[in-house]
This record gives structure tokens, C-alpha cells and sequence, in this order.
């Protein structure tokens, strides 16, 4: 397919509007069906049963009970999964977190399930499902876990990454480093340095909707998965291979997602639910409780990061060096190795070093949570680089503008950059109105920086064009936050027709080719690209049949505004034809007119953001107050402006959460004390100011239209940036996120020295 | 267990379902009537995913017994819209694009409805706390607010 994708300026007609969205009236009525909202006939209810342990042997588990409680269909433990995944290491990591094998690894683990006619009997069964313990110590600290004495999670790992293979196991399972250049030489060169260290709790993406699924699995070998996913054909890949199923056979169609944040790609319950309906016989919903969610899905990593970084007395960064610790939950993952790559993504440094360790821990198992593992890693940078300011004497905004990584900068993890915004999103902040506004008492100014490489992948799109004219796009990529209406404006902008010809759908993994899922910020860059190319190769149908219409040669048919027009004088009387108008022959032609794209969607540009805010701390109680916020970040080219806005203000309030509040609490005996949305509190809307905003556009030279993601970048600059407004207000360096009150108050009780 | 038998006022109609006595209302609503416009995000009160106006008061529908709802008069999501016309808060909240992933939204909406109904002309800090009883995790709530404030707007002219 001769598609180019590289960017080429132009003038926009739908590209840029703000119409409302082809989901929208759904959403407002309450008919959208999202996971939970779908039923089929006989269904029964799943419900699973979950370790009340840390860490524990399953000794032996007994469901003969349960399985002669009356309205049971199905019981299950990890033996209605066996392990076929094949040395896949990644795979078999999934199974055992679907459901435990041989040791319970965290509280909330998932040990059995049971299919029954209703939830009360579910619940029911639940209870007489017998399982034998052996407990075992458990550590849930990452600092704790990296100790020679911690208990051994698992002891078949041994630290990847080190120069010589450990002779003995250990909860680290990886070692990963980044960087160049020399930073002993150039702390050499510094006058002036910081080092500190710094710790971050976990916390979870909190999506409104719970995990939920209809499973139906058929006598004849296929199956249909109803789910809210972010990724229903990965969905379809895990879960094949965990039941050995062709891929083929199982149609997995995504519902309405009522919030993913990373979250939603990874399986949790769903081959449960398929190896329920398959001992069944009968279809099984099974919804997670928020409990359940909690203590069993999502978390991000608890974190815990020394930064040193040096300068020079004119502002010059010489050397920035950074040791990051990620908690994984109880399997491998690659926390830490991203955190250590985005550390010091934002800047032109000589010297840099980057060192991150991958560390288990009994806890959930890590999943991705919006530019996963960058926002820690921001936090203590953007707060080293802070307090670095303050002791040259320095402005913090001309410190970081001085210091920018540029176009042809080669980062700290490796690639040479193309065009960036960090500087442009820097001398915004800078010349924002926000910056000179007066502060009031025991209140602080912070801003920081931020880095999201972002995503591309592989991606399908179909384009059909009606008889009558109107237009249907089939896209492959969950719709998370307004994407059905970003990509039928690039529909409608290629094609050159209204945005109100055009209906956008997301296909289910039967109807389109294979798709990566929504996550990386890819699913307005990637489906733009593919759209725009299927749209072109609608057009190219298009001037065919209008040339055949016409009985002209094709390459005398251009494509303009909509319209098939026939080019040079000796068709000067043939006037145009409108897509509707072709359509309409289209029976006559050669049939239906479609366009349709497979692609790699390379070179997603990389992503900046700078964030300001104000924060009132009251110094009797460490209590805080968000007063002012503002988000400035580089979209390249905002496809739908208020969705943009609404990206940058949702991840800008997940990360208020994070700074002040949010954290996973766990007790001596390993189990999660604030499984719930009144103890585990997220911002609520009269915590929050409005959320300004601030779109650049520097186009991504690797899409046709300079489009960039945007989705998560906005989450990785609040916490370091409310990290510095609260340090300022309450004249202490805040090291400890979340900033809750009880923490603000002893920071400010050792400065006075009480 | 036999169930309780239920007479009662959905969106102006008059419904009958039974239920049992440990049965919340949310699940009379969704599983037994096919009303899944309210949402469970949480189960215990703490989300307003599943509000509904029960005899003029905001309710968690999560927190309130199918039993409970006899002789009372339920609103949902489902009996916002006048047919074809929406409501100006669900036209405000589609223009303002004041939902993204849209699970909050019913809940969102009964709620401002009722703060309105009560006091029809909000300052930002009232909306604010009207509001603080539902979570939304996409929008940091800035175009929620300014949603309800437009929608305010026209309702005042109307």
C-alpha cells in the first residue's frame, strides 16, 4: 500500500471543530451498554473466591460442598485452567493471576469460582468452598523486598540485567540502565548538587466501572466474550491461548468502557468466566465488586528513587543520576526499566545515568496506569530539579528552559529527538498568566515537566461508503474518551464531506483485522492514520466509478472538497459529482465502494507537558487545597479540541489524587486496609478549581495530519508540580507522595524541630 | 426465599416486580426491569453512579431495598429525556463534552437535576458540592461543572 504518512500542512475544514460526539446521546440516556449492561439467555452468575492471605501455600482446596449447594452450574480452581501456555514465561504469569496455582501471592489472589443461578447462591457457594493454607511471611514494601532477609516471592528468579548471574534468588527480578556520557566527571564539573531520595505509594487507576464480562462458550468450540476492555482482540489472544481455543473461534466484542487508564489491558476475569461457561455449559456474567477491583486489579508500582543531579553556577546541568525501585506485585514486569528511561526525558544532558530495579512484592500485580511509571520518576526529578534551582538562585521555569532537551537532542534513554515541545510548553508556562498571579498566605506556587514517549502499533480500519451516500467507519480501537469522534472527523476531512455523513463504529474482533489495543495514547494516532489511508483508498474507488460515469480516464478525475471533478478544458462541461451521487450508482459501477487500511503505525511522536498549580496548605492541620491549575502540553494537532482539553484536565485530576491522597494501605498481615472508594478517596468535584488549559500544536512529522497523543502525558507532571507548590507553601521539602495531611504536618512539625 | 411483592412509580409508569428482602434496588432495577442506565461503580454508597430521585430525594439506588420502593415514585436516567427532547442538562452535557467514558453520566445527571430542582440558580462552589457525592475518574468534573452552569443558563431563559 503506497501510503504516506508523513506530515503535510493543509488547511482544515472538520480537523479542529468541536462537534458533539456519535456515542454522546447513548451515553446522556443511560442506553450505552457497557460490561455489565449485557445479559443472554440461561445466564448464570460468576463469582470467584479470593485469598484472604498475602502469601500462602493453597495446601488443598475442597468444592464438593459447594458443588451440591442447589443452583451451583459450575465450580472451578486452577485445575479447569491448565497450564498451556508453553514456556511462555509472560503467559503463564497471566494464568496464575486469573487464578492461583500453587501459592496465593497476595490478598485478593483469585483461588476458585463458582457459576450458580444467582448471586445470592453464588455468594452462597463461596462460602463453602474449603481452602487449606499454609501461610507464609510476606513482605509488601519495595524497600523491604530488595533485603537479603525478605522473604523470596518466588524462587526461581534470579535478577536479570547484572553482570554476573546471581547464584541465589531474589525478589528483584530485573536490573535495567540508561544513559551516557560520564556522571562522575560531571558531578566533578558541578557547583552545586542535589541528592534526595524519594518514595511514592501505590495507587489504582479507578475507573467508575467495575471489571465485567458475559462469557458464552459453545458445545460446536466457539465462544462469544462480551467485555470492557481497552484491548478486546489482546483480549482475544489471552484468552484463546489460556484455553486452548483458536483465536478464530472466539468473537470477543468490546462493550462501552466506562474507564480503562491502563487498567483494562490485562484479563483478570474473563478466562475465569469462559472456563466457567464451559464446565457450565451455559452463558456466565461475572462483574468484579469494587472490592475486588481493588484488591485484585490494577495497581500501579509503590516506588522509592534517589536522584542526585549536579550544575554549574550559570544553570548548566552537568550530570543527573537517578536509582529507581518499582514494585511489581508478585510477577516480572517492567516498571522500574520505564520509569528509568522517562527519568530525565526532558532534558539535554551530557551526562546521565539511569538504574532501575524490578522488585516483587506481595501486592496486586502491577498493571499500567496512564503513562505508566513516569509520573513517579517526575516526581523526584522535577522536585531535585526544583530545589537545584532555588540553591543557584535561579528561576525554576529558566532553569528547565535553559536545560531542554531540543530537537537533535539525544535523550537520556537512547533515540534522538525530532521536533519537541518541551521547550515551546516551558516558555508558555512561562508567559501564562497563571505565573504572575499574586499568591496568598500559606499558599505555593509549583510547575514541573513531563515526558510520555507514546505509542503507534498495529492498527485496522474499514471505511464503507452506503448507497445512499453515508459513510460507516469500523475501527479496531477502543473508544476511551471520544475517539469515535476524533476519527470521523478525519473521516469526514479526507473524504471531504460533513462529519454528520459519517457513523463511526468499534468493530468486534470477527468484523476487522487484528488491532493493538488502546493504550500509549495510540488510539487517535494510529486510527487517524489508518483512516485517513482507508479514506484514500475510498477516494481512489470514487474517481474510478465517477470516471466510468463519464467515460473519461481516470487520472483526469481529481478528488476536491466532496466532489469527483473532472480536470482540463476538454471537460469543461462535465461539472462535478458529489460522493452521494457516485454512491447512488455504485450498483452500477462495480458494487460497493469501501476503503480500507493495514498498518504499522510508526513514528508516534513523543509528548511534553508542563503543569502549573497553587496550593494552599494550612499549617495546624497539613490539610490542603487546590486553588489554580493550569496544563499546558503540545498535541500536535488537536483532532477534537474539548476531548484534548478533557485529556489534559482528567489526567491533571488523577494526579492531584495521587499527590495529595491516594494510596494503597496495607496492614501487618499483608491484607489491603482501603478496599473501597470511602477509605481509597479520589478527588471528588469539590475538591477540585477548574483545570485550565493550554493546547500547542508542533506537528508529529510522522502524521499526515502532525497528530500526537495526548492522552497520558498529562498524569506525569502533577505530582512533582504539586510536590513543589506544597514544599514551597509550607517551606519543606516534600519527599513523600501522597502529600496527606498527617505527612504535610510532620514534615512542617520537623522543620520547626518539634 | 419467596419474594416480596413491589407495586410501584418508574418514570410515571406503574410497575410490579418482586423482589427478595436483602435485594437492592439497583439490582430490582437493572436485572429484574432492564433499566441498566444506573450504574453499581461501587455497591456501598460511595460512587452516585447508581443515583436515582426517589419521591423527590437523591438516592444511592445501591443503598436502597426493592422492598422499599413500594408506593414510592422512582426517577431514572431512563425518564430524563421528553421522547426525542432531551433534557437541557444531558443537551449541555453532550455539547460541553462533560463525559468520556460516560459511566458517571446517568448518575451525574439525576444528581444535577435534583441539586437544580432544589436550587435553580447554583454559584460554581454550590454545583461543586451538589455534585461531590459522584465520582468521575475522566473529567476532573471542570466540563461537568460548566455543563450544569450552561444548562442553568437556559433553563433560567426558558
Amino acid at each position: 500500500m503506497n501510503f504516506d504518512p508523513r506530515f503535510s500542512g493543509r488547511k482544515f475544514t472538520s480537523v479542529g471543530t468541536r462537534p458533539v460526539r456519535p456515542d454522546g446521546v447513548d451515553k446522556v440516556t443511560g442506553r450505552a451498554r457497557y460490561g455489565a449492561d449485557f445479559n443472554m439467555a440461561g445466564q448464570l452468575v460468576g463469582r470467584v473466591l479470593r485469598s484472604p492471605h498475602a502469601h500462602a501455600i493453597i495446601r488443598k482446596i475442597d468444592t464438593s460442598k459447594a458443588e451440591k449447594l442447589p443452583g451451583v452450574k459450575a465450580v472451578i480452581t486452577a485445575k479447569d485452567l491448565p497450564d498451556l501456555t508453553d514456556g511462555d514465561a509472560g503467559m503463564y504469569d497471566i494464568l496464575d493471576n486469573c487464578m492461583a496455582r500453587t501459592k496465593a501471592l497476595y490478598d485478593g489472589h483469585a483461588v476458585a469460582a463458582v457459576a450458580a443461578v444467582d448471586a445470592r447462591t453464588a455468594r452462597q457457594a463461596l462460602k463453602l468452598i474449603e481452602v487449606d493454607y499454609e501461610i507464609l511471611p510476606h513482605v509488601t514494601d519495595v524497600d523491604l523486598a530488595m533485603e537479603h532477609r525478605a522473604p523470596l516471592i518466588n524462587d526461581a528468579i534470579f535478577t536479570e540485567g547484572l553482570e554476573e548471574k546471581p547464584v541465589k534468588p531474589s525478589n528483584v527480578t530485573k536490573r535495567s540502565q540508561f544513559g551516557h556520557g560520564d556522571v562522575h566527571q560531571g558531578f566533578g564539573h558541578a557547583d552545586f548538587i542535589v541528592e534526595r531520595s524519594f518514595k511514592t505509594e501505590q495507587t489504582h487507576q479507578g475507573y467508575i466501572e467495575p471489571h465485567a464480562c458475559v462469557a458464552n462458550v459453545s458445545s460446536d468450540g466457539t465462544a462469544d466474550l462480551w467485555v470492557c476492555t481497552q484491548g478486546h482482540f489482546v483480549y482475544r489472544q489471552h484468552c484463546a491461548q489460556l484455553l486452548g481455543m483458536e483465536a478464530s473461534k472466539l468473537r470477543v466484542t468490546s462493550s462501552e468502557i466506562g474507564g480503562g487508564f491502563g487498567g483494562k489491558t490485562h484479563v483478570w476475569a474473563e478466562p475465569v468466566a469462559l472456563a466457567l461457561s464451559r464446565k457450565a455449559g451455559r452463558p456466565v456474567k461475572l462483574v468484579m465488586t469494587r472490592d475486588e477491583v481493588f484488591r485484585a486489579s490494577g495497581p500501579t508500582s509503590a516506588t522509592s528513587i534517589d536522584v542526585k543531579i549536579g550544575a554549574r553556577k550559570d544553570g548548566t546541568i552537568t550530570a543527573a543520576q537517578a536509582t529507581l525501585r518499582y514494585s511489581a506485585g508478585p510477577y516480572a514486569g517492567s516498571w522500574a526499566e520505564i520509569g528509568a528511561m522517562t527519568a530525565f526525558a526532558c532534558y539535554k544532558l551530557d551526562n546521565v545515568e539511569t538504574v532501575g530495579y524490578e522488585v516483587l512484592v506481595n501486592r496486586p500485580k502491577t498493571a499500567a496506569y496512564r503513562a505508566p511509571s513516569a509520573p513517579m520518576a517526575a516526581f523526584a526529578v522535577e522536585s531535585a530539579v526544583d530545589e537545584l534551582a532555588k540553591q543557584i538562585g535561579i528561576d525554576p521555569v529558566d532553569f528547565r528552559i535553559k536545560n531542554a532537551a531540543q530537537e537533535g537532542t539525544r535523550s537520556s534513554y537512547g533515540p534522538v529527538y525530532g521536533p519537541i515541545g518541551i521547550g515551546p510548553t516551558l516558555e508558555a508556562a512561562k508567559n501564562h498568566p497563571h505565573m504572575k498571579a499574586k499568591l496568598g498566605k500559606n499558599q505555593g506556587r509549583g510547575m514541573a515537566c513531563g515526558f510520555w514517549f507514546n505509542f503507534g502499533g498495529q492498527t485496522c480500519v474499514d471505511l464503507n461508503i452506503g448507497m445512499d451516500g453515508s459513510v460507516s467507519l469500523a475501527v479496531g480501537t477502543v473508544d476511551v474518551g471520544g475517539s469515535r469522534a476524533s476519527l470521523s472527523l478525519v473521516a469526514a476531512e479526507e473524504l471531504g464531506i460533513d462529519y454528520s455523513q459519517l457513523k463511526a463504529i468499534v468493530a468486534d474482533t470477527s468484523s476487522l483485522g487484528y488491532n493493538d489495543m488502546t493504550d500509549g495514547s495510540r488510539g487517535t494516532f494510529s486510527s487517524s492514520m489508518a483512516t485517513i489511508s482507508a479514506a484514500r483508498n475510498a477516494i481512489k474507488i470514487l474517481r474510478e466509478r465517477a470516471a466510468q460515469m463519464w467515460d473519461i480516464a481516470v487520472d483526469d478525475v481529481v478528488w476536491e472538497q466532496g466532489h469527483a471533478v473532472a480536470k482540463g478544458d476538454k471537460h469543461g462541461n462535465l461539472g462535478k459529482l458529489s460522493l452521494k451521487e457516485i454512491a447512488l450508482q455504485s450498483g452500477k459501477t462495480g458494487g460497493p465502494i469501501a476503503g480500507h487500511s493495514e498498518l504499522v503505525a510508526d513514528g508516534a511522536g513523543v509528548s511534553f507537558a508542563t503543569h502549573i498549580c497553587d496550593i494552599e496548605v494550612d499549617p495546624e492541620t497539613g490539610s490542603t487545597r487546590v486553588i489554580r491549575y493550569t496544563v499546558v502540553q503540545d498535541a500536535g494537532k488537536a483532532v477534537h479540541p474539548t476531548y484534548v482539553e478533557g485529556q489534559y484536565q482528567g489526567g491533571a485530576a488523577q494526579g492531584i489524587g495521587w499527590a495529595l491522597n491516594e494510596e494503597y494501605i496495607y496492614g501487618k498481615d499483608g491484607r489491603l486496609q482501603n478496599a473501597g472508594f470511602l477509605d481509597y478517596r479520589i478527588p471528588v468535584c469539590s475538591d477540585l478549581p477548574m483545570i485550565d488549559t493550554q493546547i500547542l500544536e508542533i506537528p508529529n512529522p510522522n502524521h499526515p495530519y502532525g497528530v500526537r497523543g495526548v492522552g497520558e502525558t498529562s498524569i506525569v507532571p502533577p505530582l512533582a508540580a504539586i510536590a513543589n507548590a506544597v514544599s514551597n507553601a509550607a517551606g519543606v521539602r516534600m519527599t513523600h507522595i501522597p502529600m496527606s495531611p498527617p505527612r504535610i504536618l510532620a514534615a512542617i512539625e520537623a522543620e520547626r524541630g518539634e | 426465599m419467596a419474594g416480596i411483592a413491589v407495586s410501584t412509580t418508574i418514570n410515571g409508569d406503574h410497575v410490579e416486580y418482586l423482589c427478595q428482602p436483602d435485594e437492592p434496588l439497583l439490582d430490582v432495577l437493572r436485572d429484574r426491569l432492564g433499566l441498566t442506565g444506573a450504574k453499581e461503580g461501587c455497591g456501598t454508597g460511595d460512587c452516585g453512579a447508581c443515583s436515582i430521585i426517589l419521591d423527590d430525594r437523591l438516592v444511592c439506588s445501591c443503598l436502597v431495598l426493592g422492598a422499599e420502593a413500594e408506593g414510592r415514585r422512582i426517577e431514572t436516567i431512563e425518564g430524563m429525556a421528553h421522547g426525542d427532547q432531551l433534557h437541557p442538562l444531558q443537551q449541555k452535557f453532550l455539547e460541553h463534552a462533560a463525559l468520556q467514558c460516560g459511566i458517571c453520566t446517568p448518575g451525574f445527571l439525576i444528581a444535577a437535576k435534583d441539586l437544580l430542582a432544589k436550587n435553580p440558580d447554583p454559584t460554581e462552589e454550590e454545583i461543586r458540592f451538589g455534585l461531590a457525592g459522584n465520582l468521575c475518574r475522566c473529567t476532573g468534573y471542570d466540563k461537568i461543572v460548566r455543563a450544569v452552569q450552561d444548562a442553568v443558563h437556559v433553563m433560567k431563559g426558558a
